[in-house]
This record gives C-alpha cells, sequence and structure tokens, in this order.
C-alpha cells in the first residue's frame, strides 16, 4: 500500500502506471481522519467560543500529544497485525521504576530513566517473544502482561514507599536536565508549547519514514497483511514482531519520563484503560483491525481528534456526563467515513 | 354524568400513592432549587474533581454545589476524570476559559501543583475540597473544605474499639488513592485490635462481593468490615449473608441503602463526610471572596466531617438522604 511516487516507467508495466495525485490522496489512508478532524474543528469552533482561543489549542495539542506519542507505535502494531492492551500501564510502570530506582538508591535521576528504560524495552521483548513462541493471540499475552504490570505497579510501590504514590525526586541530582528533555516547556504570550508536541512530532516523522521508506516498513506491512506469505518470501516474522512490542515499549517510557518529570510523583494506580484511547486514535486515523494497513500520520490525527473532542465538551460547557457516548459515536463516524473513504477511493 | 365524573375522579386520586414517587422528587426539587438571591454579576466557577463516571459520592458533592451556584447567581461548570493527568488538563481547560473561579479536588495532588500555579498567575482564586488538605495551602489555594481522612480513619477505629471489635478488615475499592490509604491508616491507629487492608475491584461489584466474601470465609473469626464508600456497604452485607459471617459492617459515607440497612441493624454505623457542604460551601466561599474577600478558616482546612451516624441519626437523616444531600 506504499505509495512511493514510482519511477517514470520504461516499459508499460500496468503496476507502475503513473497514478495522479488526487486518486493518491484517496488512497491514503488516513484521508477519512483527516476530514473527520475538519468536521470536528468546524463544529467545536462553533459549539465552543472559547475553543478557537491560542491557549485553548494549545491544551488541545498537549492533550493529543499525549495520545499521540502512544498511538504511533500502536498503529504501527496494528499495521502489523497485532495489538497491546499493556500499553497503558506500561507507561505508568516505566515511570514507576524510573522514581523508585533514582530513590531507593539515592542515584543521579538519570540512572533511574536509563533502568527504566532497559526495564520497559525488556517487557516489550516479553510481550513479542511470548507472542512468537506461543502463537497464541495477543489479546490473551497482552492482557496478562496488563494484568500482572496492574498488580506489579501497586505492589512494588506499597512495598517500597509505604504508600500508593512514590515519593518527590524533584530535589534529586538530574532532575533538571530530564526535566528539560521531557518535560519542559515554553510560553509565548499566553500560549503554552510543551515538549511532548515536539517528540510526537518526531515520532510521526521517525515511524512514517520507516513505514514507507525502509525494509523493516515493507516486512511490517508484509507481516500485517498476511504472515505466511512473508515468511514464505523471507520476511524476518518473529523478529519483525518483537521490534513492534519493543517500538511500544519505547514510547512507553518517553510517555512515562514525561509524567514523571511533570508531576514529581506517581500515582501506582494510573494507566488503566488507557491503552484503548491509544487503539482508539490509531483507528480513527486509518489503521484496520486486521492488520496489512494504517499510517502513522493517521495515529497524529487520531489523536488530534481525541484531544479536540475530550475538551471540546469542556469548552462548550457541556454536561461530562455525555462525554462517553460522545467519544463513542465520533469513533464510529470516524471509523465509518474512513471506510467510505477507501472504498470510493478503491472502485476508481 | 356528574356522578360517573367524580367516581372517576375519585377512583384515580384513590390510585394515587401519597408518598414517594416522581411527584415527590418534584416537590423536592422545586423546593431546593431557587433563584439568585444576590444581585452579584454573574461569575462562572469551574469544578474539577477526580470522580470516576457515576460516582453517588461526588452526585451530592455537585448538587450542593449547584444549589450554591443557583443563590450566588454562579453559572457553574463541572467536569471530571479519574486519571490524574486528564483532570490537570481540565483544570488548564477552565484557566484558557477565564473562569472566575476553580474548585478543585487533590486525590493526586502532584499532578495538579502545576496547573494550580498557572491558576494563581492567571489571577484566578482556587479552593480546593475534599482530599489534599496537606497540600492545599502550598498549591495557592484559597481554603480547603474537606475531611481531614486519617482523622475520619482514627474516628472509625476509636468507634470500632468501644463496640469491642477485635479483628476488622479494610475494604479498599480504588487502588491508588492517597486517601483511602490514609482512612485505612487512621483506622488501625486508634483501633485496639487488627486490621488489615483487602483491595478489591470498585468497578466491578460482583467481584467486589466475591473477594468480601472469599475473605470472611477464608477468616472466620473477623468481626469487622470496614467499608471505604456507600456503594460497597450493601454488597459487604450480602457478601456476610453468603459467607453465614458474624462480622459487623461498617461504612464511610452515606446513601438510601446506607441508611435503610442502618435503620435494620444490618449495617452498625457510618462516618459521613457530609459531601453536600463539601460542594456547597466551596461555591459559596469563592463567592464570598469575589464579593467581599472574606476567605474562611485561616489557613486550616475547614472540616466537614467525621461525624458518625448510627441506628438514630438514620431515621432522622433518610428524607434529606433520600433528596439526595446527605
Amino acid at each position: 500500500m506504499s505509495t512511493a511516487t514510482a519511477p517514470p516507467p520504461a516499459a508499460r508495466d500496468e503496476r507502475l502506471a503513473h497514478v495522479s495525485l488526487v486518486r493518491r490522496l484517496l488512497g491514503r489512508p488516513e484521508l477519512g481522519a483527516v476530514v473527520g478532524a475538519v468536521a470536528v474543528f468546524v463544529f467545536f469552533s462553533f459549539a465552543a467560543p472559547s475553543f478557537l482561543q491560542a491557549s485553548s489549542l494549545s491544551t488541545i495539542l498537549y492533550s493529543a500529544s499525549t495520545i499521540g506519542i502512544m498511538a504511533v507505535p500502536v498503529a504501527m502494531l496494528m499495521i502489523g497485525g497485532e495489538f497491546d492492551l499493556s500499553a497503558g500501564v506500561m507507561v505508568t510502570s516505566s515511570a514507576l521504576i524510573s522514581s523508585m530506582v533514582s530513590y531507593q538508591l539515592t542515584a543521579n535521576v538519570w540512572v533511574g530513566v536509563g533502568v527504566s528504560l532497559l526495564v520497559t524495552l525488556a517487557i516489550g521483548f516479553f510481550n513479542g517473544f511470548m507472542l512468537t513462541r506461543t502463537k497464541l493471540p495477543s489479546f490473551i499475552i497482552t492482557l496478562g502482561t496488563f494484568l500482572m504490570l496492574t498488580g506489579l505497579n501497586l505492589g512494588f510501590t506499597k512495598l517500597i514507599s509505604g504508600s500508593v504514590s512514590t515519593k518527590s525526586i524533584a530535589d534529586m541530582e538530574g532532575f533538571p536536565s530530564a526535566k528539560a528533555l521531557f518535560a519542559s516547556q515554553w510560553t509565548i504570550g499566553d500560549v503554552t508549547l510543551k515538549v511532548t508536541v515536539l517528540w510526537w512530532l518526531a515520532l510521526v516523522a521517525l515511524a512514517t519514514w520507516i513505514l514507507l521508506r525502509t525494509r523493516a516498513g515493507n516486512w511490517i506491512f508484509a507481516v500485517g497483511g498476511a504472515a505466511e506469505a512473508a515468511r514464505a518470501v523471507g520476511v524476518p516474522v518473529v523478529r519483525t514482531r518483537i521490534g513492534l512490542y519493543m517500538g511500544v515499549a519505547l514510547c512507553a517510557w518517553i510517555s512515562g519520563q514525561h509524567i514523571l518529570f511533570s508531576y514529581d510523583v506517581v500515582q501506582s494506580g494510573e494507566g488503566v484503560g488507557n491503552e484503548f484511547l491509544y487503539i482508539i486514535a490509531a483507528v480513527i486515523g486509518g489503521c484496520l483491525m486486521t492488520g496489512g494497513y494504517g499510517s502513522a500520520i493517521g495515529s497524529a490525527v487520531g489523536a488530534f481528534i481525541f484531544g479536540m473532542t475530550s475538551n471540546g465538551i469542556v469548552y462548550a460547557q457541556w454536561n461530562p456526563d455525555w462525554f462517553k457516548f460522545f467519544l463513542g459515536a465520533m469513533l464510529l463516524l470516524a471509523t465509518l467515513l474512513n471506510a467510505w473513504v477507501r472504498k470510493r477511493a478503491e472502485a476508481k | 354524568m356528574g356522578a360517573v365524573l367524580a367516581a372517576v375522579l375519585g377512583a384515580s386520586l384513590a390510585g394515587c400513592s401519597s408518598t414517594g414517587g416522581k411527584r415527590a422528587e418534584d416537590r423536592a426539587k422545586a423546593a431546593a432549587q431557587g433563584r439568585p438571591a444576590v444581585s452579584t454579576p454573574r461569575w462562572t466557577f469551574a469544578m474539577v474533581t477526580h470522580a470516576g463516571d457515576g460516582d453517588t459520592f461526588w452526585d451530592i458533592v455537585q448538587k450542593g454545589a449547584k444549589e450554591a451556584a443557583a443563590k450566588d447567581n454562579i453559572n457553574f461548570l463541572y467536569s471530571h476524570d479519574d486519571q490524574a493527568q486528564q483532570q490537570a488538563q481540565f483544570v488548564q481547560a477552565a484557566i484558557d476559559q477565564k473562569v472566575d473561579g476553580i474548585i478543585v479536588s487533590l486525590a493526586k495532588p502532584e499532578a495538579l501543583k502545576d496547573v494550580l500555579g498557572k491558576a494563581a498567575k492567571a489571577g484566578i482564586p482556587v479552593i480546593t475540597v475534599n482530599s489534599g488538605s496537606a497540600q492545599s495551602k502550598e498549591y495557592g489555594a484559597l481554603t480547603h473544605i474537606g475531611q481531614d481522612e486519617e482523622i475520619a480513619g482514627e474516628a472509625v477505629g476509636t468507634e470500632l474499639t468501644k463496640r469491642g471489635r477485635k479483628k476488622a478488615v479494610c475494604v479498599l475499592h480504588e487502588q491508588g488513592n492517597v486517601g483511602h490509604e490514609q482512612r485505612c491508616a487512621g483506622a488501625k491507629k486508634t483501633f485496639g485490635g487488627t486490621m488489615e487492608n483487602l483491595y478489591v475491584e470498585g468497578t466491578n461489584m460482583p467481584s467486589v462481593q466475591a473477594a468480601i466474601q472469599a475473605k470472611l470465609q477464608a477468616e472466620p473469626d473477623l468481626d469487622a468490615v470496614l467499608t471505604l464508600g456507600a456503594p460497597f456497604a450493601p454488597t459487604a452485607v450480602k457478601a456476610k449473608d453468603a459467607a453465614g459471617s458474624k462480622a459487623e459492617i461498617d461504612t464511610f459515607d452515606l446513601n438510601e441503602s446506607v441508611a435503610r440497612d442502618l435503620k435494620s441493624g444490618a449495617l452498625g454505623f457510618a462516618v459521613d463526610q457530609q459531601p453536600y457542604l463539601q460542594g456547597y460551601e466551596a461555591v459559596d466561599l469563592l463567592w464570598l471572596y469575589k464579593y467581599n474577600a472574606n476567605t474562611l478558616g485561616g489557613g486550616r482546612p475547614v472540616l466537614t466531617g467525621p461525624q458518625i451516624v448510627t441506628k438514630d441519626e438514620a431515621a432522622e437523616l433518610e428524607e434529606y438522604i433520600k433528596r439526595v444531600t446527605r
């Protein structure tokens, strides 16, 4: 499904036929999501008086980036045909590990951050390894990891710090530099830009490059589309899958460090349920649940729609009791729109 | 003809219930709604809490806040999320909207520190409610209105000792809530017997019941079960009956079934932190601050509890519990 432009055809091969810009656009998986995002944006611009303020938009952008950072690897994983239900709590685990390692060893904060990276990547590896070894569905494997991590988060935190949250590490060495990397912000007038937005954009760019321009990207599409066929032509299926899960772990680590360094303290019970938000963002952005189709840019648009919706309801001063309904309706509409646009594009 | 009409009318009247139902509810609503009692400008106050979806406790807080808002001519906005990060973003959204005052619960205080700093910078007065009495002042809030969780827990421990209990279990229904831990810790402190914690999954009632039941079956000598929220008390009673245990069930917070169970003796006592007051006072005090630069508490938390409610008080409070203001 890669739309990399082909060189001008020497022979008249139909696979190399020139494709018009419009048709190429229509073939992009994120097109439906972009249409949806525009619709949501216009809708809230009218519904909520304070929605269009620069300060509100920066709040929305931040909100979107916290989902978006995780939606990127989750989308890649879905293109590769798998799920990760442990992604939400893994973020919390990652933050807890950094904080507790640094505090208990009274070490430079960067030591904790480093240990956390290794442990989180190991969790990702565990997911991928178990999946490829046992051949069980990813739903079961990562559900197991999800539950174990939820228990470990609380168990370890209470065991070590005697309370459900970690102790503050804000006065420890290395904190300012780590905060600068993971949780800094710039204020221009009354607009605050958070560093997570940059992380997010960088990850989207990186993932897009991997998916469309590298061999690994081809492997991901091949594994998600038809794993057996891919294996038959020499694609390293096992390595690709494990790599995808480690990608999720890497981004969970980034998000976790952001939470730790923006709040100093981590609550052990957080993160449960967020895995669905990441999946929602990826699906709104055009990823197929069956794998083999989707894009990183789409996941970003999906996260942006989510950010606009969750905060737009507040700006519109609506009763939050209806929030989940609205979110569900949005998900259905966006997915339907996606399917419709794709069908039209393929019919041509 | 007239006689027929009178008969029909009489019959339909006789068919009406003179108590309860929608009519009683409407009457109570009309009495509670009220009109603005003041002529101050229509300020906008936003309340952002850590409540999960459909939490009865926060319904009462919200009701108190709404009734005070009606009286004080306030445009009242409410939002909530049990994820700390999302709660912080909702506070940020309130700041973006340039509201005139913010009410916030500090169950996960550190997550809100930054954003409360921004509120202070934007000149928006903040009042904290419910949990977070320790951080309230440090984060620049005018006042904290709530119950000191540890003191509330201590009251429970004392009451349990007075009732001659020896071995109790404290049922926590929200993993990771600091306030819940403090309640159990406080109870353990003043309780003469032994007490241990039991974590249950609060969003899944059947699993709560099963967990308590299993605990009671495993340890038949348990003689007290303390739940931390009203919805869990009747569940604990069910678990106790199913397990054939003789333990006394006690709880934090009130609701209609807790009042009924208190009256029938199925529950020993309930600790009320008067959530209605937390909402009502928060809005009213923000109004007082805007109108008259008043603050309350002199930098110390204003406590709304604990009040121990037993069989006798339950009868008296039932009417208020029914209209969801206690």
